[in-house]
């Protein structure tokens, strides 16, 4: 077995309350969970161990139903993101367009093996998205909010020379 | 808004504004706007920058002084997402595709002060010599027959005021002041409707059964916005381009069901749709069209967005309310149905987007003109998504019986690089291929199921001569591996041992009792498995093999790809003949696999040949070939 790399929890007080405001807003309400945790993906870009503790004991929710819904939906997401996070759309559409080979060419490109998904400096990335529904433009991928469509394999290296920062 | 005439108000206010969108448009703009200029907002065009576009717009509106006379408006989707991003100028009607940041201002000062269309932007189809063709003339849009998007590019989502002006609300006041709720079940039933989300059950039927269930603790109207079949995306835009008329569909669902509060269930992966759907539903809130009393009547109804996270088994409709719930989203078994017992154990309404977007129009213009259109069983009409392999990628609406061929080739513009059409993929992973031969029957729910593939909520992906179809079996096999949920045993297991062997056969390493076992997997996991995803998961494999049983045969019998896809099965070759020696591909090649004396024919060393392709890509005289 080879042990995953983690990187440390380091939540910042404001992001704190931040999510005591959103988890005492949802609370009392029907369903409030799967709410709550889209917030918490959002105030820390993923949902570590200590972010589904304070949720479990501020909800009041068992902690074994929380890590059972974080674990079930793909959104939601228990490793940090790089700091470019690189989506390339397996969808339908995309595949039969070649996306399969621009999700191999980023990884080969980023040095990724295996299973790994974010690069070690924790500056990209990557997953397999599903349909993003931009299939006017397949094959896309998206580099955080930024979408690029009609793409082929040669336009990887110019894209990745775009986030060199 | 407590009477119609309040919304009478706001529609003639907004009258000659939005007319001006009209393609029969006579009115004589008394109006101090002279013109208007539609950028598409869907994300298709989002994507490919159209906010710049719009801003750019804006600006250059305004620089030149013009803002009052010439209005921007950001639209939803308008179909032809290949030619992104889309602006369309009224009154002329000038259709500019694939415009970019650096074109407005020639589209402004040519355009919008001296009056002359700039041709050289404007969709070739419309060029005429001395004027420009409407766009109901063009191959893309003459057949098609707009229900459910008949707002989309058409009107601004996030405004209100102009999805009154064309009508909007209109069904729900009738419904509220002149109809039973009865009556109004009787029009949906009358009207054929079919649910649009794929399984086809007839919407009336449903609508009567909730509304049966006696309302003893509440009940719940929902919509299924969690379009999560691969290539598919009607549902996002209607929302992204309508959002009202689902808003208003579901208020008149919970009228005739007797229901008080509703929740779209809506993907995440549709930033821009839930972002509409929030506005649409914060300005109906304020014109008193959700909530208590509405139209002056005892008809109280609210809406709220529940977002999805990611998962696929949630568009079934029991994991669906459970993911509601704020659980896993786990499908369970029926009956109970819904109707009887669903959201939080109460009965429950749910229809797809898509099909509420066709209820205001049918209410407003009766079963009798929607059973008019489409065929006996299917009335009415279906959007799709087409992409793949296709030279119209985008969004079309056509009438129930359209032939393929028609959407294809007519529609679509046929397949680019003048490559041979293989199949049609519908209902993305529980669907199936419609194979060449059958292009020419009329599309049906029913004609689709017979012929083993199903419509699905309306994804349909071409492929052409270079996909094969045992890959794409695997491909739709892969997908439905990771989203089984893993509650029932033929699907948690049935599916994966399914996917084995199809890896088996990609790989070189099947025998011809593999394509029999198959079969017989698929079959039993269909009757076996406990919800649709499961019992539809087979449907891809069982069509290809139905349809292409030759290419799994290639792929045991004789150890090759006929598509040249699955890398296992395949050897690349240099035709000596074709070759001119110029060293282009060995230069290519990643791990020095050719070699050869400049300007005579190189060759291909098959040990080393990783089958990577950057070699055929390269070579100028298509002297390379895949066996």
């Amino acid at each position: 077995m080879n042990k995953k790399e983690t990187v440390a929890f380091n939540g910042t007080k404001e992001q704190e309350a931040k999510l005591m405001e959103a988890i005492n807003r949802h609370k009392g309400s029907d369903g409030a969970l799967i709410p709550v945790l889209h917030e918490a993906q959002n105030i820390y870009g993923y949902l570590p161990i200590e972010v589904q503790t304070m949720i479990s004991k501020n909800l009041d929710v068992p902690m074994a139903e929380i890590y059972g819904v974080v674990t079930f939906y793909t959104q939601f997401t228990t490793e940090p993101k790089g700091k470019y996070h690189i989506g390339v759309c397996l969808g339908t559409a995309c595949y039969v367009k070649g996306s399969g080979d621009i999700f191999n060419k980023i990884k080969e490109k980023l040095g990724l093996t295996g299973d790994s998904t974010c690069t070690p400096d924790g500056k990209f990335s990557i997953e397999a998205t599903r349909c993003i529904g931009a299939c006017g433009l397949a094959p896309v991928l998206t580099v955080n909010d930024e979408v690029y469509g009609k793409l082929t394999v040669d336009d990887v290296d110019r894209i990745l020379s775009k986030y060199t920062d | 808004m407590k009477s119609l005439a309040e919304l009478e108000a706001i529609k003639s206010k907004m009258k000659d504004f939005v007319d001006m969108r009209k393609e029969d448009s006579a009115c004589d703009h008394a109006d101090s706007v002279r013109a208007t200029v539609l950028v598409c907002g869907g994300t298709g065009c989002t994507s490919s920058s159209s906010p710049k576009i719009i801003k750019e717009f804006k600006d250059q509106i305004a620089a030149k002084g013009l803002e009052d006379e010439v209005k921007v408006i950001q639209t939803g989707c308008f179909g032809l997402c290949a030619l992104g991003p889309i602006v369309i100028v009224y009154p002329e009607g000038a259709f500019y595709s694939t415009v970019q940041v650096e074109d407005v201002a020639e589209i402004v000062s040519e355009h919008l002060v001296k009056g002359n269309i700039v041709t050289r932007l404007l969709y070739e189809e419309t060029v005429q010599e001395d004027s420009i063709k409407s766009l109901n003339e063009t191959n893309f849009y003459k057949k098609q027959m707009r229900i459910a998007l008949r707002n989309c590019g058409v009107i601004d989502p996030e405004n209100i005021d102009e999805y009154i002006a064309l009508d909007g609300y209109k069904a729900l006041s009738k419904v509220l002041t002149e109809m039973t709720p009865e009556q109004v079940i009787d029009v949906v039933k009358d009207s054929g409707l079919r649910g649009r989300g794929g399984g086809g059950f007839p919407t009336g039927i449903k609508w009567m059964l909730a509304a049966k269930s006696p309302n003893v603790i509440g009940k719940y109207v929902c919509c299924n916005a969690d379009e999560g079949d691969p290539g598919a995306f009607m549902d996002r835009s209607v929302l992204e381009g309508d959002p009202h008329a689902v808003i208003e569909a579901m208020a008149i669902a919970a009228y005739a069901v007797n229901a008080e509060q509703g929740y779209i269930y809506i993907r995440a992966e549709y930033p821009i749709a839930v972002k509409r759907l929030q506005i649409a539903i914060d300005q109906a809130r304020e014109y008193g069209l959700l909530g208590k009393g509405i139209f002056g009547t005892d008809f109280n109804f609210d809406l709220d967005i529940r977002l999805g996270a990611g998962a696929f088994v949630c568009g079934e409709e029991t994991a669906l309310m459970t993911s509601i719930e704020g659980m896993r989203g786990e499908p369970r078994p029926r009956p109970p149905f819904p109707a009887v017992k669903g959201l939080w154990g109460k009965p429950t309404l749910l229809n797809n987007v898509e099909t509420y977007a066709n209820i205001p129009q049918i209410i407003l213009n009766g079963a009798d003109w929607f059973t008019s259109i489409g065929t006996e069983k299917s009335t009415g009409t279906k959007v799709f998504a087409l992409g793949g392999k296709i030279n119209n990628t985008g969004l079309v609406e056509v009438p129930m019986g359209t032939t393929l061929r028609e959407i294809v080739e007519e529609i679509g513009g046929g397949i680019p690089n003048g490559k041979k059409f293989k199949a049609a993929q519908t209902g993305g992973p529980s669907g199936g291929c419609i194979p060449a031969s059958l292009m020419d029957i009329a599309i049906d729910y029913d004609s689709l199921i017979q012929n083993g593939a199903m419509m699905g909520s309306g994804g349909l992906i071409v492929m052409d001569e270079d996909n094969c179809m045992v890959d794409i079996a695997k491909f739709f096999l892969e997908f439905t591996v990771d989203e089984s949920c893993g509650k029932c045993t033929p699907c948690r297991i049935g599916i994966k041992r399914m996917l084995e062997i199809l890896e088996r056969i990609t790989k070189g390493n099947g025998c011809l009792e593999d394509i029999d076992k198959l079969e017989q997997l698929a079959y039993s996991i269909k009757e076996s498995a406990l919800c649709g995803l499961g019992q539809t998961a087979p449907n891809p494999i069982l069509s290809t093999i139905r349809f292409f049983r030759d290419e799994y045969e290639a792929h045991v019998v004789d150890k090759k790809c006929p598509a040249g896809v699955c890398k296992a099965l395949v050897s690349y070759k240099i035709v000596a003949d074709k070759c001119k020696g110029c060293s282009l591909c060995a230069r290519q090649c990643p791990v020095n696999a050719i070699s050869g004396e400049i300007k005579s024919p190189f060759t291909i060393d098959t040990s080393k040949c990783i089958k990577c392709g950057a070699c055929i890509e390269k070579c100028k005289f298509g002297a390379i070939i895949v066996e």
